[in-house]
């Protein structure tokens, strides 16, 4: 926690697979990003926290290269995917089609049905988004971006409208898919402890500025009830704008 | 958080058993079609009953037996099927004419902020006029002939296809969209996978709606001067008092209205079976 620093990039010894310098982003007269500069590694998994309103998926947005409007420098190293928030499948593909929408190449199916069983659903390609429970679905939005082999995946809540049982799930499965195909990722989250579980270093979004820039200091495997995580905790709930944030602390 | 699972939860319950009622429903009244019949059958027997008691006067209203022996009669000596034709190659014609076009104004209207300004000003205010109303008017400019009838048949087909292809485009869930996007797709691309499918279901509205309309232009196009199809023969009928022959020849309307509905109903659901999903499972 001693080395924490604010609002600087991180120092890379590897090219980041994405660099923003500069972004700005205003709708009307309200500026919502204020010169922003963010740096992600290969391989890293970078938190994005922020109250709602923030300029969070805004930001996210700008990275993916779907907001025409905002104002910077964004240089990209290697692919990348989006998990929205909600699915975002297409009603009238199968879940497979749905996978598959805009990947080119030779073995298009193999991969896609590759990507399926990854997250489970090895049997359900042949299924409407329709027939699929939310956490399916989701899941299958996790695939449509896992069988794209993202240097980067780009995360906007993907777990924020999940029940907390299959939260939980897919917490655990985004662990198990970053292990195996060492990623990087932004992950936009307004939850501390999804941060703290997932992230190497963690992002917070305030006023459209980043004003906490800083490694996760715990080691894996973690847990929601290690020790470590109490003091971590409290410090960004307390950046976040929660005082009652000790509480929570001091109970687990 | 908890709203969320209230809300999956509540998808959930309303997803898997919604299809079973209906069946089983129908399964457990099996009579209940045929009680549906008895109406429509008992109001052709009295019909029948009153015209061959003479109370009801032949030169008002034939019998049902009447009419089924002209349509044999005029079945067999093929009359009836080289008015049909005529009266179907002009609604296919205006149709197509009014319907392609409303398809390509429609679009350019809902895909284009240019087309929207430029073509959907016009289309609203024209579409105030009733289009039945127009026929002075479309005789003066196009004559008595075959124009009149295509030209009416595709007016009448053209506002609810615009109006829906407008409407089905616009209805497009801006997320689908961005995702696509997000995916890769290029422009043309996202048309084919997104828009053009995502704006079916309102584009088979927008048919149904204008072949309703079709029939009707029809009917009233062919009543003005017409030298066949069946409105032609429903007029000659009506010089020489053959009550059957009028009455035939609003069953056939009818009974085009319905089938061209069957089979436009048959195909959208072979279309759009997505819609089903939960259903073909």
């Amino acid at each position: 926690m001693a080395t924490r620093t604010t609002g600087t990039l991180s120092t890379a010894t590897t090219r980041p697979v994405v660099t923003a310098r500069e972004v700005r982003r205003s709708f009307g007269g309200t500026v919502v990003l204020d010169d922003v500069d963010l740096a992600i590694d290969p391989g890293e998994v970078v938190a994005l926290l922020g109250g709602s309103g923030s300029g969070k998926s805004t930001l996210l947005r700008i990275l993916a290269g779907l907001d025409p409007d905002a104002s910077g420098e964004i240089s990209r190293m290697g692919s990348q995917a989006v998990v929205f928030q909600e699915h975002r499948l297409l009603p009238w593909k199968r879940v497979a089609d749905n996978v598959s929408l805009g990947v080119t190449g030779g073995g298009v199916r193999e991969r896609v049905a590759a990507a399926l069983a990854e997250v489970g659903l090895a049997d359900r390609g042949r299924s409407w988004p329709a027939e699929l429970s939310g956490g399916q679905a989701q899941r299958v939005a996790v695939a449509r971006a896992l069988v794209r082999e993202p240097a980067l995946l780009l995360l906007d809540e993907p777990f924020g409208a999940l029940d907390a049982l299959t939260r939980l799930k897919m917490q655990t499965l985004f662990g198990r898919l970053r292990a195996e195909h060492n990623f990087a990722a932004l992950l936009v989250t307004h939850d501390v402890d999804e941060a703290l579980l997932l992230a190497d270093r963690t992002l917070v979004l305030d006023g459209g500025r980043i004003v906490e820039n800083a490694p996760v200091p715990l080691t894996r495997p973690r847990a929601a009830d290690d020790p470590g995580f109490g003091p971590v905790r409290r410090h960004l709930l307390g950046r976040l704008g929660v005082q009652s944030g000790s509480d929570r602390g001091s109970a687990s | 958080m908890t709203t969320s699972s209230l809300v999956e939860a509540a998808d959930r319950s309303t997803v898997a058993p919604a299809p079973t009622p209906a069946r089983s429903r129908r399964g457990a009244h099996p009579g209940r079609r045929w009680r549906r019949a008895l109406t429509p059958v008992g109001l052709l027997l009295v019909w029948q009953a009153a015209a061959q008691t003479g109370r009801l006067p032949p030169e008002k209203l034939s019998a049902p037996s009447e009419v089924a022996r002209a349509g044999w009669r005029l079945a067999r000596d093929g009359t009836l099927g080289v008015h049909l034709l005529d009266s179907l190659t002009r609604a296919g014609i205006g149709l197509v004419i009014g319907g392609a076009l409303a398809l390509v104004l429609g679009a350019a209207a809902g895909l284009l902020r240019l087309g929207d300004d430029l073509v959907d000003p016009p289309v609203q205010m024209a579409r105030m006029l009733p289009h039945l109303g127009l026929v002075p008017l479309l005789i003066i400019w196009v004559g008595i002939g075959e124009s009149l009838k295509i030209t009416l048949v595709a007016l009448g087909a053209f506002f609810p296809i615009y109006f829906n292809t407008y409407a089905g485009i616009r209805d497009i869930d801006e997320r689908l969209v961005e995702a696509a996007r997000a995916c890769g797709l290029g422009q043309l691309a996202r048309l084919r996978h997104v828009v053009l499918p995502g704006a079916l279901p309102s584009l088979f509205l927008g048919l149904r709606l204008a072949l309703g309309a079709a029939w009707l232009s029809l009917v009233v196009g062919e009543q003005v001067n017409a030298q066949t199809g069946i409105g032609f023969l429903m007029m000659e009928a009506r010089e020489f008092s053959q009550t059957e022959v009028v009455v035939l020849g609003l069953l056939v309307y009818a009974l085009l209205g319905l089938l061209s509905d069957l089979a436009l109903r048959m195909l959208e659901r072979r279309t759009l079976t997505w819609r089903r999903g939960l259903q073909a499972r």
